[in-house]
C-alpha cells in the first residue's frame, strides 16, 4: 500500500483585485506532493508559485479549491487556526532571511518555540541541536548583522526546522545568497530530505538550485504544466 | 520575560528617536506638573482658609473702609468669640519689585485668630509692647536678610510718607503653605499718624475678622453682623475666609483656566508626537510582524509588542518627568520665591503625571498596534527586500 500524499490540491484558484480589474493568478491547480519530496516549483515572474507557496503555508486564502496538508484541510480554518497551525506544521526560508535583527541568532531560532509549552532548558537545547544541524553553535550569540548572508540563511532554516515540522516552504531562499552559500543552503536542505524526512516545497528562479530538488514542477499563466 | 526583553530591545533600535519621544514626553509630563501645580497653589489661600473666621467688608467693595466704632458691637453678636481688625497697607520696600504684603492690625486678637503664625513668646511680647515694631514671615526675613531689632522703611502708597518698623519678631508657618512674607504692624501706629496728617482718615479699617464659636454657627454670625448695620452709612459684607479668598482667585480664573488649557495641550501634542513616532515605528517593522505571524504569532502577540513598547515609552517619559519635577520645583521655590513662597508638587500631581504618560502611551499606540497587528501576512513580507 502506498504512503498517502502529504499535499493534496484540487481545483485550486485564486485572483487578485487591483482597483476594479480582478487579476487571475492561479486557475483549477490540482496536484499531490509526496511525504518527503524536495519539489522545486518554477516558472517566470508573476506566474503564481509564490502565490501557490503561500497558500500551502497558510499564509494566504484561496478563493476556490481545497488544500489538505497531512490530511489537514487547510482551506477552512481561520486566521487564529491557521496560526497554530502554522506553528506547529509548517517551517518558512525566505528569500531575505527575514531574521529580526534585534535577536541574537539563538533568540531567534528560539522564537518559534516561544507558542510552545517548553520549558526554557527544553528550548535551550531544542536551539543547540538545530543550531548544531545547521553548524552555527559558535555564532549563537551572534546578531543577524554580525552574520554572512550565508549564515543568516541558516539560521533561517534552524527556525524552520526548530519545531520539527514536516513541511518546510522556501521562497527564493537561495536567491540573495553568492554561489558557494547558495550551494551549503541547497545542500542543508537536501540534508533534511534525506536525513530528517522533510517535504520540502521550493520557488526558485534559479535553474542551478531546481537542479538540487527531486522534482521540478513549471507554473506559467497560473497553471501547472 | 523574552517578551518583555524583545519590547526593550526594540526600543532601543532607534536610539535616538526613543531618546527623543522619552526626553519629549518627559518635558510634557513636567510641563503638565508645573503647571497643575501653579494652579494648585493659586487656590491655596483658598484650601487654608479656616471654617472659623469670617471677614467683614464693606459692601461696596473693599477698597472702601468701615468705621473702627464697629468692633464693640461686632463682639457682642451671639457665635463671635473673638474679633480683629486691620487695613491693607501697600507699603513698598525699595521699590514696587520688591512686593510683599503688609498690614496694618490690631494685634493681641490678630494673633490669636492665627495660630498658623507661629511666634516665640518673647518675640511676641516685644512685638505687642512696641507700637512701632513689627513682625515678619520667616521667609521674608530671609530674603532680605532681616533680624531681630532691625529697622525696615515702607514708602506708604495709601498712606503716604516713610514708614519706619522695628523686626520685633520673625514668625514662622504652623506648615508649609502657610504664608510666611507678610509684614503685621499695629494698626494703632497708623491711626495715630493718619488723625495727624488726614483726619478724615482715621478711625477706619480695612476689615474686621472674626473668630466664631464654631464653623455650624458662622452663617448666623455673618448674617446677624450685616443686619447690625444694614441702612448705614457702611453696611457690611461679611463671609467666611474660603469665600473671601475665593474672591480675590475668582478675579484671575480665566488666566488659571488658559493655563489649565495650555497643560493639557501640552500632553495633546506629545500625544500626537508619540502616535507619529510609534506609527512609524510599526510602519517600519511591518515585515518583521508579518515574519512573526508566518512563525505562529497571532494578531494580540504583535499587538502586545507594540502596544507594550508604546507604554515602554510614555511610562520612561513619564518617570524622568516626575523625577525632573522635584529638582525644578525647588528651582521654582528658590529662585522665584517672591512670587511662588512654596512651591510643593502634591502627591495626586505625581500621579496625575503618570497618569498623562499613561494615557500618552495608550493612545499613542493605538492606531500602530492595530496596523501592525492585523497587516496581512503576504502584505507584509512584500516589504522586506
Amino acid at each position: 500500500m502506498t504512503e498517502p500524499p502529504i499535499v493534496e490540491i484540487r481545483n485550486l484558484s485564486k485572483s487578485y483585485r487591483r482597483g476594479s480589474q480582478i487579476i487571475p493568478v492561479l486557475s483549477g491547480i490540482s496536484f499531490d506532493i509526496a511525504r518527503g519530496e524536495f519539489l522545486a516549483l518554477m516558472g517566470p515572474s508573476g506566474s503564481g508559485k509564490s502565490t501557490l507557496l503561500n497558500l500551502i503555508a497558510g499564509i494566504d486564502f484561496a478563493d476556490t479549491g481545497s488544500i489538505q496538508i497531512a490530511g489537514v484541510e487547510i482551506t477552512g480554518l481561520s486566521e487564529t487556526e491557521l496560526a497554530h497551525w502554522r506553528a506547529g506544521n509548517v517551517g518558512f526560508i525566505f528569500q531575505f532571511y527575514n531574521l529580526i535583527p534585534v535577536l541574537t541568532a539563538f533568540e531567534n531560532v528560539e522564537l518559534p518555540l516561544l507558542l510552545t509549552h517548553l520549558t526554557r532548558k527544553e528550548r535551550r537545547e531544542h536551539v543547540e541541536a538545530v543550531l548544531s544541524v545547521v553548524g552555527l553553535t559558535d555564532r549563537m550569540d551572534h546578531y543577524p548583522a554580525q552574520l554572512s548572508g550565508g549564515q543568516q540563511q541558516r539560521v533561517a532554516i534552524a527556525r524552520a526546522i526548530v519545531t520539527d515540522p514536516e513541511i518546510l516552504v522556501a521562497d527564493e531562499p537561495t536567491g540573495d545568497l553568492d554561489r558557494a552559500s547558495a550551494e551549503e543552503i541547497l545542500s542543508l536542505m537536501d540534508r533534511l530530505v534525506t536525513e530528517f524526512g522533510k517535504t520540502v516545497i521550493m520557488v526558485t528562479h534559479d535553474p542551478r538550485a531546481a537542479e538540487k530538488a527531486h522534482l521540478v514542477r513549471h507554473l506559467e499563466k497560473g497553471e501547472l504544466q | 520575560m523574552f517578551f518583555l526583553k524583545f519590547v526593550i530591545k526594540n526600543i532601543f533600535r532607534h536610539r535616538l528617536r526613543s531618546i527623543l519621544t522619552i526626553v519629549g514626553v518627559a518635558v510634557a509630563v513636567l510641563a503638565y506638573g508645573l503647571l497643575r501645580t501653579l494652579v494648585g497653589l493659586w487656590y491655596a489661600g483658598v484650601d487654608r482658609a479656616s471654617d472659623t473666621r469670617l471677614i467683614t467688608r464693606n459692601s461696596i467693595s473693599l477698597i472702601f473702609p468701615l468705621p473702627v466704632s464697629y468692633l464693640e458691637r461686632i463682639r457682642g453678636v451671639p457665635g463671635v468669640k473673638k474679633v480683629a481688625y486691620g487695613s491693607w497697607f501697600g507699603g513698598i520696600y525699595i521699590d514696587e519689585k520688591h512686593f510683599f504684603a503688609n498690614y496694618a492690625v490690631e494685634p493681641k486678637s490678630y494673633l490669636e485668630l492665627y495660630p498658623e503664625f507661629v511666634l516665640p513668646e518673647k518675640e511676641k511680647s516685644a512685638f505687642l509692647m512696641d507700637r512701632k515694631a513689627c513682625i515678619v514671615g520667616n521667609r521674608l526675613a530671609k530674603t532680605y536678610g532681616w533680624k531681630i531689632g532691625d529697622l525696615v522703611t515702607l514708602k506708604g502708597t495709601i498712606y503716604p510718607g516713610q514708614w519706619e518698623f522695628v523686626v520685633r519678631g520673625i514668625y514662622h508657618g504652623a506648615d508649609r503653605t502657610t504664608e510666611e512674607r507678610v509684614l503685621l504692624f499695629h494698626w494703632d501706629y497708623l491711626n495715630e499718624a493718619v488723625r495727624q496728617t488726614a483726619a478724615g482718615r482715621a478711625d477706619q479699617v480695612g476689615f474686621y475678622i472674626i473668630g466664631v464659636t464654631s464653623p455650624a454657627v458662622a452663617p448666623d454670625v455673618a448674617v446677624a453682623v450685616d443686619a447690625l448695620f444694614k441702612n448705614s452709612l457702611a453696611e457690611t459684607l461679611t463671609e467666611t475666609e474660603r469665600a473671601f479668598n475665593l474672591g480675590f482667585v475668582s478675579m484671575t480664573e480665566a488666566i488659571m483656566v488658559a493655563i489649565q488649557i495650555v497643560s493639557y495641550m501640552v500632553i495633546a501634542i506629545i500625544m500626537v508626537v508619540a502616535a507619529n513616532t510609534m506609527a512609524m515605528t510599526a510602519r517600519e517593522r511591518l515585515g518583521e510582524y508579518a515574519t512573526m505571524k508566518t512563525l505562529g504569532f497571532t494578531a494580540p502577540h504583535i499587538g502586545g509588542i507594540i502596544f507594550g513598547e508604546s507604554v515602554a515609552i510614555s511610562l520612561a517619559g513619564g518617570i524622568l518627568g516626575v523625577v525632573l519635577t522635584f529638582p525644578a520645583a525647588h528651582w521654582i521655590e528658590v529662585e522665584l520665591a517672591q512670587y511662588f513662597p512654596f512651591f510643593s508638587v502634591s502627591r495626586e500631581t505625581i500621579l496625575l503625571e503618570m497618569l498623562a504618560a499613561l494615557t500618552v502611551g495608550v493612545v499613542s499606540g493605538i492606531f500602530p498596534t492595530w496596523r501592525g497587528s492585523t497587516i496581512r501576512i503576504a502584505a507584509g513580507l512584500k516589504r522586506i527586500g
